[in-house]
């Protein structure tokens, strides 16, 4: 320990010595502080990779209309009409968007000008997920404080700085919504908490202002405000009901609802919706709860309350599915959202809304991306359940409730692995921190015997043994043992959190990389290049149309007018887009007359061998665009009910405008060597169709490695 | 010619006219003679270089300072620079330059532009002058066609005049054109006219009037890069701490004739210098010896297409812009670089200044535009700029990292910059080296109040309310805790005693030293009652405080156990020392102490365990 080490220092250091308490602070906080640096730095993996850069999609267009922000002000940021987007549509930005994310990095910005520190608006949004992800460590901190204690609440935050599931949308450049909203979500939640378990105002005053910072962030805030009532209904069935609870969530719902009605793009819904309506339901039960127990106080008759409660709850609940019913028939309330619909039912999204099911990360679980993010913490969470049910409490059944709804939430899709990972964290931590006190207390208690005797004879040796050593034994050992076991563990997961942090998730998509054939770096930068050249070499009215998927990367990169984009609130406008690429060329010319496009952009893989290429989203297209316009079917472009482009593809496919545009004289262009030209290296096939005539469409510009390709419109022909 | 080219001829016919009102005009001019002239016009760039190389002679009585030089205004308006170097004498000899000014002699025709070239010593008569002009014009190849397809090669149109032009008589004179080679469409058939590879001569002509025009027209392939910057910021930053920073802004854009049709990549690709043959894909900067930390980036992030050799000369970098750029596509994008301070700023007659060349490091770039912007350190003064030719100029203030008042920058603007351009220029400035110190003191200062306001934060009484119970409970709580930290103390000091006892009675072992052993247990008592005496009041304010009712039966379990042992202590020491004088055998001792020791045993370990139980709360 320090303290015999500064036994050997002259006297007047020694003075300095530290008693118990202030060493302990120290190495807490020096911890901490150390924890708080790890989870900034490693999410900087991507800046030493690549460079200083957004990545991604989504985040391009938060880090446009942030740019916009610190350049316009808020006011006109709110009232923000963007014509770039949704063509002819255009989008009311300020109310369709949480702007939590705009306006802190806005403010971090502005605050680091008044510091005089000449900071690029682009840096400071690259490194605010890493910020607040640093943040979040020492919210775990104290939260994990609440729980157990300040042992656990520091394994907590180490966990949680380098946890790959939260890592995956937090590394430097990844600047979305999740990035800030996984520090208010743990901050609400440690923030009501600490206000159920103190009864104090003002903590749940404090909880209501992370609530509204929240829902300023991210649609996610869904899950606070139906996981809070539902862990109040908890409390109140298992009879753990209390002034405190009463204080804390009437404050938190009423306050955080005033609050949250003023982002706009949240509005009424908190009384409107039916996804709210949980939490309103539990607010008045807990109402009729409070009245009913004053009742009892004052009626002080077992048999006149049992009759009174009766007739309480008869009418309570007829009144509340009156209202219900009313509200719902009327249309006051609106019903659940397919989304919400997609958490609760993993198929619904299959069979019901393509839109949903087609993005990548909205797809279910596998097992292995579980283990891939959580690692050992998916074997200490459950041993953590165990220790939070051996000792329950108001805060550990929070953080129960919290880590088995968000672990189910995580089975649903994949990107919600991200809510699991706090609480999976905490549960995790309260295990290893248990265990290793436990052991530690062990081996303390073991080592101090043999000293305290030391000198002696062997008879006045064991008698004094007899009294403290009541244990099994070899416990000695099997604790060293089990200690190392842990370190091991615990060290595993540092080595593959560091790894999968380099390896797989500082990737920012944007730009890719690959191996040569020497083992050199490659590096594929089409995307920008596609984008560069839009921004320079088309006139500034140019509209462009493309797959939504890159619709924010063209406005933000290319500064030029998309007709879809990634924002997918408009079904009937991207099944358009969906339709033109999957109809014939004369077709799909008339629809793009129709929607005043210029260029037409296409991502193809072909020669690269990149994967995630239009070709291998074109059933998206089709079932999208299939489900509004039934002209379009997917059976025409499947030969039974297979999906290929060679040869034997169906011959729908083989003209349609995707195919098209993709394979423009891909067919004279030879990609691998001992393969005939024209040879798909992502499909591994021979393309069917290597004679391409376009007719209303000419290249205009296609990147040096073919992943981006550009087309113009050729204006509409004299009449003659 | 093979294809009419109507603009052209409409102004062959102006300058047609032109010479003619000139040549009635002229008469007073014919003091001086030019005996020979030849001309090199070098085409194989989009900058178009004339070298006239002159022999003057002053035929008039009267000695003459300056010898005029002519131009149309349609090539005068294209004119990037100019530069005149004399000789005197028969011989060639060592030039010196002259300086040029515009003039308008009286009488001249406004179609012409007069530049006349100061003589440093007046030309005495029947002296000869040997005179070099060397002409930089831009925008003087028109592609024609003004379209090409990807696979044409690029066509561009040059016309100037066969004879020199000159106000002066010229006896004997010939033109030579470079060519950059490949296909020459057409050229303007004269019989001197003679095409050798890729020169065309046209001359020798002699005895021609003053102002003789003879308009020629050459249209052939040049597909060299044809870099256009619209619009370079070139900033330079002063650090004292030892860097000068240059950030450099380009607008570039392919200035020749425009692509129509379509960009095919595969044909790009497959055959670059064919299907392809009018772009350009980079571009070649020849940075100053030891430049470092050298970034090329755009307004969407880092280009990853650039190359760089460097060694103890230069620095050669060669930059690819994300795309190959066709006839009318632009781009833009920023280069960066850092340079040794000692190389670029001296100090002389107690200012410092910047001695470094003004125009942008790219190889055969024409800049429509060229702003500098020198950026002083903060805390600059008496700013001078010399520059080697006229540019406007005014200063701003710039704002970077922990400034206060802010840099102050030197803007110079200038049109149409040629690499000739590429001169030193002179920026001189008063600067304090204490100011240098200020940053880092500000930031230690800013770091030391930060600390300061946590040590007060953590030291004052912030509460607002001092009577509130909650505030009153967690004074006296403090107050527990700092007694029982003390009374821990104290406790700790009588285990040190304990101790000391036992060392004693090991030493009697050893040495046999009754007295001193006696001594110590003596020492040991007093130490003994000194603590029972410290203790007292403190376990009186702890007993009273109502904090305590937690400690308070730990505490007194404590004491009572710590009596009991030093009383154990005790009688075992005197027995221990008794049976040492009556000399008992060692066996015996054992025996007769075995008890007591493990009692002192058991009590000790309760005793700290007792403390660590304390020490935790």
């Amino acid at each position: 320990m320090a303290t015999t080490a500064l036994d050997f220092l002259p006297a007047p250091l020694r003075s300095l010595r530290l008693k118990t308490k202030q060493q302990e602070l120290l190495l807490r906080v020096s911890t901490l502080a150390l924890i708080y640096v790890l989870a900034f730095a490693v999410r900087l993996f991507s800046v030493l990779r690549y460079e200083s850069m957004i990545h991604e999609f989504d985040p391009y267009f938060n880090y446009r209309t942030t740019l916009f922000l610190s350049e316009n002000g808020f006011s006109e940021f709110w009232n923000w009409f963007d014509s770039e987007s949704w063509y002819p549509l255009g989008r009311v930005v300020g109310g369709t968007l949480f702007p939590g994310l705009m306006v802190t990095a806005a403010l971090l910005h502005r605050l680091l000008r008044a510091l005089s520190l000449a900071v690029h608006i682009r840096e400071v949004c690259v490194l605010t997920a890493p910020f607040f992800a640093a943040n979040t460590t020492l919210v775990a901190y104290a939260f994990g404080r609440e729980i157990w204690d300040s042992g656990a609440g520091l394994v907590a935050a180490a966990l949680i700085a380098i946890v790959p599931g939260y890592i995956s949308r937090s590394v430097a450049g990844s600047y979305d919504n999740e990035g800030v909203a996984i520090f208010a979500l743990l901050l609400t939640f440690y923030l009501f908490v600490r206000a159920v378990n103190t009864g104090s105002l003002a903590w749940a005053l404090a909880s209501a202002f992370g609530y509204f910072y929240m829902v300023s962030a991210w649609g996610g805030y869904v899950f606070i405000i139906n996981l809070v009532p539902l862990y109040v209904l908890v409390l109140l069935v298992t009879g753990r009901y209390s002034q405190r609870l009463y204080v804390a969530y009437n404050c938190m719902y009423v306050l955080g609802m005033l609050l949250a009605m003023q982002i706009r793009f949240v509005g009424f819904q908190h009384v409107q919706s039916g996804e709210h309506m949980a939490a309103m339901g539990v607010f008045f039960l807990l109402q009729v709860f409070f009245f009913l127990d004053w009742v009892k106080y004052l009626l002080n008759d077992a048999r006149l309350f049992k009759s009174f409660l009766r007739i309480t709850l008869t009418c309570v609940i007829t009144v509340g599915a009156l209202a219900l019913g009313i509200g719902t028939a009327s249309g006051y309330i609106s019903p659940w959202t397919g989304r919400f619909y997609s958490l609760l039912d993993p198929t619904y999204a299959k069979d019901h809304i393509p839109i949903i099911a087609s993005v990548s990360e909205h797809q279910p679980t596998a097992w292995s991306s579980f283990m891939f993010d959580f690692h050992i913490l998916l074997f200490l969470f459950p041993a953590g359940l165990y220790f939070c049910f051996k000792r329950l409490s108001d805060a550990t059944i929070f953080i129960v409730m919290y880590g088995l709804t968000s672990m189910y939430f995580a089975g649903v899709m994949v990107r919600l692995i991200l809510v699991a990972a706090p609480a999976v964290c905490l549960i995790s931590a309260i295990a290893a921190s248990a265990t290793i006190k436990n052991l530690t207390t062990l081996i303390r208690a073991k080592s101090k015997s043999p000293q305290a005797a030391s000198g002696k004879t062997t008879g006045s040796k064991a008698a004094a043994k007899g009294a403290v050593d009541q244990s099994l034994p070899f416990q000695h050992n099997a604790a060293i043992a089990l200690l190392l076991g842990a370190f091991y563990l615990l060290s595993r997961y540092a080595i593959h959190c560091t790894w999968v942090t380099s390896e797989a998730y500082s990737s920012p998509s944007i730009v890719l990389a690959a191996r040569g054939h020497n083992g050199g770096r490659v590096i594929f930068d089409d995307y920008r290049e596609a984008y560069y050249w839009l921004r320079q070499n088309t006139p500034p009215d140019a509209k462009i149309m493309s797959w939504w998927d890159y619709g924010y990367q063209i406005t933000a990169m290319g500064n030029r007018t998309v007709i879809v984009d990634n924002n997918t609130w408009n079904n009937t406008h991207i099944a358009t887009v969906g339709r033109a690429m999957s109809s014939y060329e004369d077709e799909a010319y008339e629809i793009m007359q129709s929607l005043d496009v210029n260029y037409v952009l296409v991502v193809f893989g072909g020669v690269t061998g990149y994967s995630s290429d239009d070709i291998n989203k074109f059933l998206w297209m089709v079932r999208i665009g299939g489900g509004v316009f039934p002209v379009i079917k997917e059976p025409d472009y499947l030969v039974n009910g297979e999906y290929r482009v060679d040869k034997g593809a169906a011959p729908k496919m083989l003209n349609c405008l995707m195919y098209k545009l993709c394979y423009y004289r891909f067919g004279e262009l030879t990609t691998e060597y001992g393969k005939p030209p024209g040879y798909d290296r992502v499909r591994g096939v021979e393309i069917g169709n290597k004679d391409i005539k376009l007719e209303y469409l000419e290249e205009a510009f296609t990147t040096s490695n073919w992943i981006v390709r550009i087309y113009k419109v050729k204006p509409p022909k004299n009449r003659s | 010619m093979a294809t009419p080219l109507p603009p052209l001829r409409r102004a062959t016919t102006t300058l047609l006219l032109v010479v003619l009102v000139a040549v009635l005009a002229s008469t007073a001019r014919a003091d001086l003679v030019i005996s020979k002239a030849d001309r090199r016009v070098d085409l194989t760039s989009h900058i178009v270089r004339v070298l006239a190389s002159l022999k003057v002679e002053n035929v008039g009585p009267d000695p003459v300072s300056q010898v005029l030089l002519s131009f149309p205004n349609i090539q005068a308006k294209n004119l990037a620079a100019i530069r005149a170097f004399g000789t005197e004498g028969k011989v060639k000899g060592p030039s010196t330059i002259l300086p040029i000014e515009v003039v308008e002699p009286s009488g001249a025709p406004p179609e012409l532009t007069f530049f006349s070239a100061l003589l440093p010593k007046p030309l005495g008569k029947g002296k000869t002058l040997h005179l070099d002009v060397l002409t930089v014009f831009t925008h003087s190849l028109q592609p024609f066609p003004e379209e090409i397809t990807q696979a044409e090669a690029q066509l561009v149109v040059y016309q100037d005049s066969a004879h020199y032009l000159s106000p002066y008589p010229v006896k004997v004179q010939t033109l030579t054109i470079r060519l950059p080679g490949g296909r020459v469409e057409s050229y303007t058939r004269h019989p001197s006219a003679k095409l050798v590879d890729s020169e065309l001569k046209y001359g020798q002509f002699e005895d021609l009037p003053p102002f003789s025009y003879l308009p020629v027209i050459v249209h052939f392939e040049n597909n060299n890069p044809f870099a256009v910057a619209k619009e370079v910021i070139r900033e330079i930053e002063i650090s004292h701490w030892g860097n000068v920073q240059i950030t450099e802004h380009y607008n570039i854009a392919h200035g020749g004739a425009k692509l129509k049709g379509e960009f095919s990549r595969i044909d790009y690709q497959s055959r670059p210098y064919v299907r392809g043959v009018s772009s350009f894909r980079n571009l070649i900067a020849r940075l100053p010896p030891r430049a470092h930390s050298i970034y090329y980036r755009d307004e969407i992030g880092n280009i990853s297409t650039s190359h760089l050799w460097s060694d103890s000369k230069k620095t050669h970098l060669e930059i690819e812009p994300r795309f190959p750029l066709f006839g009318g596509w632009q781009t833009t994008f920023t280069v960066g670089y850092g340079l040794p301070l000692q190389d670029f700023v001296f100090y002389s007659d107690g200012k410092r200044f910047l001695n470094i060349t003004f125009g942008s490091p790219m190889e055969e770039i024409l800049i429509e535009k060229l702003i500098v912007k020198v950026v002083l350190p903060e805390g600059s003064k008496d700013i001078e700029v010399s520059a080697p030719f006229p540019t406007k100029q005014w200063q701003e203030v710039k704002y970077s990292h922990l400034d206060i008042v802010g840099r102050p920058v030197v803007v110079l603007e200038k049109p149409d910059v040629i690499p000739e351009h590429n001169l030193y220029f002179q920026v001189y400035y008063k600067f304090n080296n204490i100011s240098l110190l200020r940053e880092p003191l500000m930031l230690i200062t800013g770091f030391f109040l930060l600390f300061v306001a946590c040590i007060v934060y953590m030291r004052t009484d912030m509460s607002i309310s001092k009577s509130s119970p909650s505030y009153l409970a967690k004074l006296q709580w403090d107050e527990v805790q700092a007694t029982v930290q003390k009374i821990q103390g104290l406790f700790e000091q009588c285990l040190a005693v304990h101790d000391k006892l036992e060392a004693s009675l090991r030493d009697l072992s050893r040495t046999g030293d009754v007295q001193s052993c006696k001594a110590a247990r003596k020492a040991a008592d007093a130490q003994f009652k000194e603590l029972w005496k410290e203790l007292k009041p403190l376990l009186t304010s702890l007993q009273s405080s109502p904090q305590s009712y937690q400690i308070w039966p730990k505490v007194e379990d404590l004491i009572t156990k710590e009596r009991e042992m030093q009383e154990k202590l005790m009688t075992r020491h005197s027995t221990v020392v008794d049976s040492f004088e009556k000399k008992l055998r060692g066996q015996d001792v054992e025996n007769r102490i075995a008890l007591q020791q493990q009692k002192i045993a058991a009590l000790r370990q309760e005793v700290e365990s007792l403390l660590e139980y304390i020490s935790e709360i």
